[in-house]
């Protein structure tokens, strides 16, 4: 198990643009990829998961990542957070 | 045929064709698949989908070449609420465990979600429910092969089948189109029963879970009299029923006989006959009911099934349409009667636990002047249309009442201002229905003009139930000794200080319950146009003695069970016509 804490630095927070692209990264790995935040725990596939977290700029999320291919996609993942998804 | 039994709200009897809507008010064709069409069902929905995913596709492609990659983005998110493996593995096990037609797994795991979203603090998941709908929308397009019909495109002679309905969703209803409604939630003072009653439809309410054993196109029986629904009625029921519709025919022609004559006992006391109405287009109604005015005035049509706030005009026109259209007879105007969790402007800072007990009607108009002087305004510039009469709902305190009318006052002082004339006729009263207005009454007295017992909230708020929940709406009972003791001191009041008490709940649409308020003193009801000739028969059967045996008896009963077969038994012997009908 791997993991790390990642911020939302978009101005809109984990919102439908973002949380697609972070679907369509992790569906790329094999491993288990989840992110908690305050306890609760997203399916990185999952779009109504990540929507759930309600993550606005700022928040501090945790990524864990679970499987043979877990440091490619921790580190996949975590240029997506460092990058604000690219996102206009 | 399957026979179920449900609270009848609204009476008649209707035979018609189903048409089912899921909680969210798409139509579904029907709900349970037999064990081995599960497998066809659950891949006929993995086809649906990807054949979805191909449409949000396209209509991704067409938004990014016409407005840019930003917005066309959107679809490529939807689509991934589409795939969501969560969403795919519920709508699995709804299928092939819990044997669900596609369709309708399709409809309860969205709506699932959608609520779930809607009702997360943050504004941003909210927003989100719309997209998770449009999602559902197209899935359910994908799977149908055609467009999702909604409330607005009800074919002819149906009969609408739903979880529960919102006041906005029958509003939106055709009438020409809906023959009867049933619903699986809801109680006998519900709005979804005030509607039907206002529609003049059978309706049945309170039914508990049957969706699932209905489909679009199925035969329906409504019986509104007895709560009885029945499902692709054999023969001899379905003769039955035409049967009981023809005579029930026959029995409205002849009671619209009564329609000029007045609503006197046999020994000439007369008792005023007024009509509750929602919408402006039922004063056709009342006038052809011989209706003595309208009693009580819904205005919560012109803020319902709008999405934006209705103007000054919007309010003027309408009054003053039923002002006119009642040439001079009296039309009783109630103010706003919402809670806050019903209006889409305004609603509360906090969710509300207990919206019964939170803020609306007459506290909601009272924190929001601004919405509330609208309102106003155009009562006062209506007035001078006809015979209007101005009330406030839900007054439970002095202050409040007193707060209204110098908001009213004030909105008075600048219409004279602009030269607008107010006719000094004009009364101000208040509904009661809150059991402290009716313990202070002797100090409201002198303060207002007239009062109008609601009994639908008088016995929520004096039994402490929610008329719209199932589990306790046998709880909810009119006829209640305590709430007759409420209505016989506020009658008691008034009557001392010569001013008018009209009772306009739905008590007044019974006929045993209508001769026992009679016989306690009231000499005004107001009920729904199409109950008026039944009442009136009613009245015109029994002398005023017989009413106040009735009411000296009846207000010594100790339990509302004791009080309603009393009634019943008093009812069938003085007018056994009526109770033959039902």
């Amino acid at each position: 198990m791997i993991t790390r804490v990642v911020t939302v630095q978009n101005p809109e927070g984990l919102h439908m643009r973002p949380a697609d692209k972070l679907v369509r990264t992790a569906t790329n790995f094999q491993c288990q990829i989840e992110l908690e935040r305050a306890g609760q725990i997203a399916d990185c596939r999952s779009m109504i998961g990540l929507l759930t977290l309600g993550a606005p700029q700022g928040t501090e999320l945790t990524l864990r990542a679970q499987g043979p291919d877990a440091p490619m996609a921790i580190e996949a993942i975590s240029r997506l957070f460092d990058s604000q998804f690219d996102d206009p | 045929m399957l026979e179920l039994q449900g609270i009848a709200v609204s009476p008649g009897v209707a035979i018609g064709k189903a048409i089912v809507f899921d909680r969210e008010g798409y139509s579904i064709a029907r709900c349970l698949v037999s064990r081995p069409e599960a497998q066809r069902e659950w891949q006929r929905l993995v086809e649906a989908v990807s054949k979805a995913h191909e449409v949000l596709g396209a209509r991704g492609k067409e938004t990014t070449d016409s407005w840019g990659a930003n917005l066309g983005g959107i679809f490529s998110a939807q689509q991934q609420l589409l795939l969501d493996p969560h969403v795919r593995s519920e709508m699995e096990h709804l299928i092939r465990d819990n044997l669900y037609a596609a369709e309708y797994a399709v409809s309860e795991v969205f709506a699932k979600y959608a609520a779930a979203f809607r009702k997360a603090s943050s504004s941003f998941l909210a927003e989100r429910a719309a997209d998770v709908r449009d999602v559902e929308r197209t899935l359910l397009e994908a799977l149908t092969g055609k467009p999702t019909q909604t409330f607005a495109e009800i074919p002819p002679g149906s009969i609408v089948v739903s979880h529960d309905l919102t006041p906005g969703e029958t509003a939106s209803f055709d009438t020409e189109k809906v023959l009867a409604l049933c619903t699986e939630a809801g109680g006998p003072g519900g709005h979804t029963a005030i509607v039907a009653r206002g529609m003049e439809i059978p309706a049945v309410v309170g039914v508990g879970n049957f969706l699932h054993n209905i489909r679009s196109g199925d035969e329906l029986i409504i019986d509104g009299h007895l709560g009885r629904i029945f499902v692709s009625p054999d023969a001899p029921t379905r003769e039955r029923y035409l049967k009981r519709r023809i005579a029930r025919e026959s029995i409205v022609s002849e009671l619209s006989e009564l329609k000029d004559l007045p609503a006197v006992t046999s020994d000439g006391v007369h008792v005023e006959l007024m009509a509750n109405v929602e919408f402006p287009n039922e004063t056709q109604a009342c006038l052809a009911r011989g209706a003595d005015g309208v009693g009580l005035y819904r205005t919560e049509f012109l803020y319902l099934g709008h999405d934006k706030e209705p103007t000054e005009e919007d309010h003027f026109l309408a009054y003053q349409q039923v002002l006119r259209d009642m040439q001079g007879r009296p039309v009783v105007i109630r103010t706003l009667d919402l809670g806050a969790d019903k209006m889409g402007m305004t609603r509360p800072v906090e969710p509300e636990n207990n919206p019964f007990l939170g803020l609306r009607s007459i506290r909601l108009s009272l924190r929001n002047p601004a919405l509330f002087r609208v309102q106003v305004r155009a009562i006062l510039r209506a007035a001078s249309a006809g015979n209007c009469r101005i009330m406030f709902p839900m007054v439970t305190t002095l202050d409040e009442f007193r707060s209204a009318k110098f908001l009213l006052r004030s909105v008075a002082d600048d219409l004279t201002c602009e030269g607008i004339r107010i006719p000094s006729t004009l009364r101000v009263g208040m509904m009661v229905e809150v059991p402290a207005a009716v313990l202070m009454l002797d100090r409201f007295i002198e303060e207002i003009d007239f009062v109008s017992i609601g009994t639908n909230d008088l016995t929520q708020y004096t039994l402490a139930v929610d008329r719209s929940n199932v589990s306790v709406a046998d709880l909810y009972q009119a006829c209640d000794p305590a709430v007759l003791r409420l209505i016989k001191r506020t009658q008691e009041i008034t009557s001392e200080h010569g001013k008018s008490t009209s009772v306009c709940g739905e008590m007044s649409n019974n006929p045993a319950h209508a001769l026992l308020l009679v016989g306690m003193g009231i000499r005004s009801l107001s009920l729904a146009p199409s109950t008026i000739p039944v009442i009136k028969k009613a009245i015109r059967s029994v002398t005023l003695g017989q009413c106040e045996a009735m009411a000296w008896r009846a207000l010594r009963l100790g339990t509302a069970r004791e009080v309603e077969a009393f009634l019943m038994n008093q009812l069938a012997g003085l007018v056994p016509e009526i109770v033959l009908q039902a």
